[in-house]
């Protein structure tokens, strides 16, 4: 099986070619069937290679098989190949696992949709540009994916071509990601060129792992900065995450598996993957702890404000992304991938439960107009539950697991580590707050549904629930893999990880601090509750509290609604000056002086031409003739006169 | 194969279609069309040959033919084709098929002309590729400005006179700098061996003192710029393009503005060294300007064709910061830009043309909500909108990338300000692409609108084959070009440097080494 790990992105680019190509004609079936099956046999193969990789010994659990050749031009030297070892195969098994059961869940939810086909070729087309990106043994072939995934997540945002908010946010996507990828771009330069001064010219990851020590410190630094802003692009940090919520533009199974589950934590892997450059660069790792854990609050806070749900489930995956970031910037690599794991469950489980919702009440997002769905929706209902558990950290759910397991780590950085884990702590309360603010206002209370909605509020059907009863399950269990030392556990998940961050890690030592590890975490569950208490009493209990509340800070909250205003500011700086020296540029600069120099030129000619009238015959050729007459003359003096 | 003239049949084979044409009767439309299409065809498959021939092994140029001409004033009748201008020749062959192609239904007056005129240009544009004798390059330089102005002036749009001799006169005032240029450069020559000769590959091993290189340099640099065209020479072109039918404007943008940036690479470049490298600075930052500016202009255009043209002179500042990088990345990336400018660009003008057949009009704001539509036409637009903004996976990542890096490695800052068109790029085009094929339809005429019909479907299909194909497996057309590209690095650089220690004896010694490194 090592041979073909090729085969793992190739299932769903099959699936993505007979689609795109056939699916016009072939019954909806045989496209489900397609679009479905090719991304579960790359979950298989996925599978198939982790329990082989199990069978090696920890050191030897890389598999590198080069293609063929890509780009070759000189000393630069890229091929088409594949890496699987640990962190690429959870990669891998979240990717094709989470994505498979999206794909299920949208054979029902996409059942009445005019671009049935054209949704699972898009699909499938993200799956393959994903696992192009994690499965990459290059950094050139990871920018594939990289921007792959970018495409179809624009094409999938805009999947509703014909409303303009939609193709709007679509290319909003691109662009934002596109100003990330820049620094993705000049950081492969800087890099490719400075390894190569020292002799080493490659973008493959082993090597550049062996000879990551010829570079200096400030290089590193910088290389790694550039990096992370492509990393901000992607997995929607400050300053780059405003596309991120517009994103849910899109069909919301989309917005469970690009942004949410998989495609925005490519950020994160790709730290994780250069962990060997990160870790030389502490500067920089700290930057990265820093910006995720301010946007972890950022985030949360707008999360109060909003009631489109899916806005809320937007934001809250930026402040998850934003955990992560803290996760690997204070080098604890594996508790950000655990999280990443963990949360690629609930969070795709939160969304497609929104999804639920919105089929059973006609695509209605405004949690104003629901309440009391509980008991038409049971299904969804609890699954849901499970998923808000999990995000606000309650002990036994994978969510506490992995957040308690980061904020650990933070605590024990040595950079500012107590600021970095208390500003995550009062994220952690402040999510379990909005999770449940939005739990409550949809599920229970009064029923606030329009009458017409009324008549027609359904459970989904089976195709859709069972995906969810499965990510439920996952939620809940896929903490157990990484069940910390401190609480009996076996940290199963880093352990498995460890040979990929070898040497770089943060070494914790467990028996010293196991009280204040045990009592950190008991302080994260008090504050977990307190956020669900408040949410319960603002929201169930004296729902007219909170109305009070937003009469008497209105200006305040206005401003949480509207973001801060950032879409405004960045509208404001970027788009409309960019529009402005646009138009000078081409009224002023282009059509006024350059093409005004020029057509001026021709017209002193001609009036030349009105005065020496009896040599202005019309005829080009004559022009032409009287030129070259011209300069053959021009031609002799030179020859006569200046050369000696 | 050896004693085949295999280049002088390409060259002139079309020209023999052309001569056919003028005995098939005016109104038998369709003969003329497919006698057309049969010619450009076969001469497509007359260039293969040369693809799969042609030793990717051996320095120096191949398929070599000469001819004593004017022998007493050392004129040669003398062709050859290296790695560069092989992949070039093809281009051309390939573009002429679906210019040919596209043209079907477009051109509905004087259409024997038309197609005289096209096969014509095809002829002139293999011999400017393949001469080496500066005479006869000059020739066939000249001879590619007829046809192409007779296809803007004749089959152009509303503008078109105006817009012909624009074209026609810049680029002419131009190529007569160059032509003095060339006679001081003959005459020079003859001063120091005592031979009249125009053999380029002669000429290169000139001594040309270092204050009269500056000013060749610029002769040869002013005409082949304002072809290819870089800013500021650049305003011919959006209205040459608007105005030009459609297979003009492929053509235009697919062939005619390579050859001054293969100008640059064949003539002005390895015959003034010294001031080639001493321009580097001026040149990159015109280029670098010409990336931004372009792009900006180009977001803000109303009519489609417009826009394009803008977009090409930012494509074209990459292939220009590329090729001044002197490095393998940025050189080769330079050449394989030059393609992929033909094969996307080319697309693009393709595209707008088969919406402009269907509703004469190339404004966007009489578009909107076409992808409801025209499905189909949605899916090939979108291909090769991603093309032209380098998507990795497309020919254009693997070209951009490769110019800046090339262009980062020779000076970092010229790589970071070059790369900033990475992000225009998808501004200008995203935008472009979501007012027309996006949205709802808002005007009614837009209802009706047929989807592509078969032959557009080919052609197509033959632009999005190579944009994949060129995108996913650029080894094949690398490897024409390594030992050229490599042969020519190491050409110029070791004269430069001879150039340089002429100024200072001292720097001799570099010569030396650099010889040895060899």
């Amino acid at each position: 099986m090592s041979e073909y790990i090729w085969l793992i992105p190739c299932f769903p680019a099959v699936g993505f070619l007979i689609n795109g190509l056939l699916g016009k004609k072939l019954p909806k079936a045989v496209v489900s069937w397609v679009g479905c099956l090719s991304v579960f046999f790359s979950f298989v193969c996925s599978a198939v290679l982790f329990f082989e990789l199990l069978r090696l010994a920890p050191e030897a659990r890389i598999i590198e098989k080069d293609v063929f050749d890509w780009i070759v031009s000189g000393e630069f030297v890229t091929r088409v190949g594949f890496r699987i070892d640990p962190l690429s195969i959870v990669m891998c098994l979240v990717v094709s696992g989470v994505g498979f059961l999206i794909h299920v869940y949208s054979v029902g939810y996409m059942h009445d949709d005019p671009g049935y086909s054209r949704y699972f070729t898009y699909l499938n087309l993200f799956v393959f540009m994903m696992l192009i990106l994690v499965t990459a043994n290059n950094l050139l072939l990871m920018f594939v994916g990289w921007e792959g995934v970018g495409l179809c997540s624009y094409l999938l945002i805009g999947f509703w071509f014909e409303k303009d908010s939609a193709s709007n946010a679509g290319k909003k996507a691109f662009i934002v990601n596109r100003i990330g990828d820049y620094g993705f771009l000049v950081g492969i330069f800087l890099l490719f060129v400075s390894l190569g001064t020292k002799g080493v010219w490659t973008l493959n990851f082993s090597e550049l792992e062996r000879n990551a020590n010829l570079l200096s410190e400030s290089l590193t630094a910088l290389i790694t900065l550039l990096f992370f802003i492509g990393a901000t692009g992607k997995s929607a940090q400050i300053p780059l995450y405003v596309w991120l919520p517009d994103a849910m533009e899109g069909p919301t199974p989309v917005s469970a598996l690009i942004h949410a589950a998989t495609m925005v934590t490519a950020g994160v892997y790709m730290i994780a993957r250069l962990n060997f450059l990160y870790s030389m660069a502490p500067e920089i790792m700290f930057i990265v702890a820093l910006v995720g854990v301010l946007t972890a609050m950022f985030a949360a806070s707008i999360g109060f404000a909003q009631y489109d749900i899916k806005r809320v489930l937007a934001y809250s995956t930026i402040s998850q992304l934003g955990y992560m970031f803290v996760g690997v910037g204070v080098g604890a690599y594996a508790a950000g991938i655990f999280h990443l794991m963990t949360h690629a469950f609930f969070k795709a489980l939160l969304f497609l439960g929104a999804g639920s919702v919105m089929h059973a009440l006609a695509g209605e997002l405004d949690m104003r107009k629901m309440g009391g769905l509980k008991k038409y929706l049971p299904t969804t209902h609890w699954t849901f539950l499970v998923a808000c558990l999990a995000i606000a950290g309650i002990p036994g759910l994978s969510g506490f697991f992995s957040k308690d397991e980061i904020l650990w780590k933070a605590f024990l950085f040595p950079h500012a580590g107590v600021l970095i884990y208390i500003i995550g702590l009062v994220t952690a309360g402040m999510t379990a707050f909005y999770m449940f603010r939005l739990l409550f206002n949809t599920f229970y209370g009064k029923e606030r549904l329009d009458e017409e909605v009324k008549h027609h509020v359904h459970e989904s059907p089976k195709v859709m629930t069972i995906p969810l009863i499965i990510l439920a399950i996952l939620s809940i269990v896929g903490g157990y893999v990484g069940i910390p030392h401190a609480l009996g556990g076996g940290a199963h998940f880093e352990k498995f990880l460890e040979p990929v961050f070898r040497g770089v890690s943060q070494k914790a030592d467990y028996h010293h601090s196991l009280v204040v590890e045990i009592g950190l975490m008991v302080l994260s569950v008090i504050v977990a509750l307190i956020g669900i208490y408040v949410a319960y009493v603002y929201f169930l209990k004296k729902p007219d509290l909170s109305e009070k509340f937003v009469k008497k800070h209105e200006k305040l909250y206005k401003t949480v609604h509207n973001k801060y205003f950032v879409d405004e500011i960045y509208g404001f700086l970027f788009v409309d000056n960019l529009l402005r020296v646009g138009r000078f540029l081409k009224n002023v600069i282009d059509e006024a002086i350059i093409d005004g120099i020029v057509n001026g030129l021709g017209y002193f000619m001609r009036g030349l031409g009105g005065i020496l009238r009896f040599l202005q015959s019309g005829y080009v050729q004559a022009y032409a003739f009287s030129m070259i007459v011209g300069a053959i003359v021009v031609v002799g003096y030179l020859l006569v006169k200046v050369i000696p | 194969m050896t004693g085949m003239p295999i280049l002088s049949i390409i060259i002139f084979f079309p020209l023999v279609g052309a001569f056919l044409l003028l005995f098939i009767p005016r109104q038998r439309d369709f003969a003329i069309k497919s006698t057309a299409l049969f010619f450009s065809v076969i001469e497509f498959f007359l260039s293969l040959p040369l693809f799969f021939l042609f030793d990717d092994t051996k320095k120096g140029m191949q398929f070599v033919e000469k001819r004593s001409w004017f022998p007493e004033w050392g004129i040669n009748y003398f062709l050859g084709i290296d790695g560069i201008s092989l992949l070039l020749i093809l281009l051309t062959t390939f573009l002429t098929v679906l210019c040919v192609l596209c043209s079907w239904n477009d051109i509905k007056i004087k259409v024997k002309e038309y197609y005289v005129s096209f096969l014509f240009l095809e002829t002139a544009m293999i011999g400017t590729l393949c001469a080496l004798d500066l005479v006869l390059f000059y020739i066939f330089w000249e001879l590619m400005l007829v046809p192409m102005y007779l296809l803007i002036g004749v089959w152009g749009g509303p503008r078109r006179i105006y817009a012909a001799l624009k074209f026609f006169l810049y680029t002419m005032a131009g190529s007569v700098l160059m032509l003095l240029a060339i006679f001081v450069l003959y005459y020079l020559y003859f001063k120091e061996k005592g031979v009249f000769t125009f053999n380029v590959l002669e000429l290169y091993h000139a001594h040309v003192p270092i204050s009269l290189q500056y000013i060749l340099f610029s002769a040869f640099a002013l005409s082949f710029a304002i072809k290819v065209p870089m800013f500021p020479f650049h305003t011919w072109l959006p209205d040459a393009h608007t105005e030009a039918p459609t297979a003009g404007s492929v053509i235009l943008a697919g062939v005619l503005l390579k050859m001054g940036t293969y100008g640059f690479l064949r003539f002005a470049i390895p015959l003034f060294p010294k001031a080639a490298f001493d321009a580097v600075p001026l040149i990159s930052i015109l280029a670098i300007i010409g990336i931004i500016y372009g792009a900006i202009v180009s977001m803000m255009q109303p009519d489609l064709k417009r826009l394009i043209a803008f977009s090409s002179v930012s494509h074209l500042g990459y292939v220009m910061l590329g090729m001044f990088a002197f490095n393998m990345q940025g050189v080769e990336g330079s050449i394989y830009q030059m393609l992929n400018h033909g094969i996307s660009t080319g697309g693009l003008f393709l595209l707008v043309g088969m919406i402009y057949e269907r509703r004469h009009t190339r404004m966007i704001s009489d578009f909107g909500g076409l992808s409801s539509v025209m499905p189909v036409y949605a899916i090939f637009f979108m291909i090769v909108t991603l093309s032209s903004i380098a998507l990795p996976g497309t020919n254009g990542f693997v070209g951009e990338f490769l110019i800046l890096l090339g262009a980062f490695k020779a000076k970092k800052l010229y790589g970071i300000l070059g790369a900033t068109g990475v992000i225009l790029g998808a501004v200008y085009m995203l935008w472009m692409f979501q007012r027309v094929m996006f949205g709802v339809i808002k005007h009614e005429e837009n209802r009706q609108l047929k989807d592509l019909c078969g032959r557009e479907v080919f052609i197509l299909s033959c632009i999005v084959f190579f944009i994949v194909f060129m995108g996913v497996y650029p080894k094949v057309f690398f490897k024409k070009m390594d030992v050229t590209v490599h042969e020519f690095l190491n050409f110029v650089k070791e004269r430069n440097a001879y150039y340089a220690s002429t100024e200072d004896p001292q720097k001799l010694s570099s010569i030396i080494k650099l010889r040895g490194e060899r």
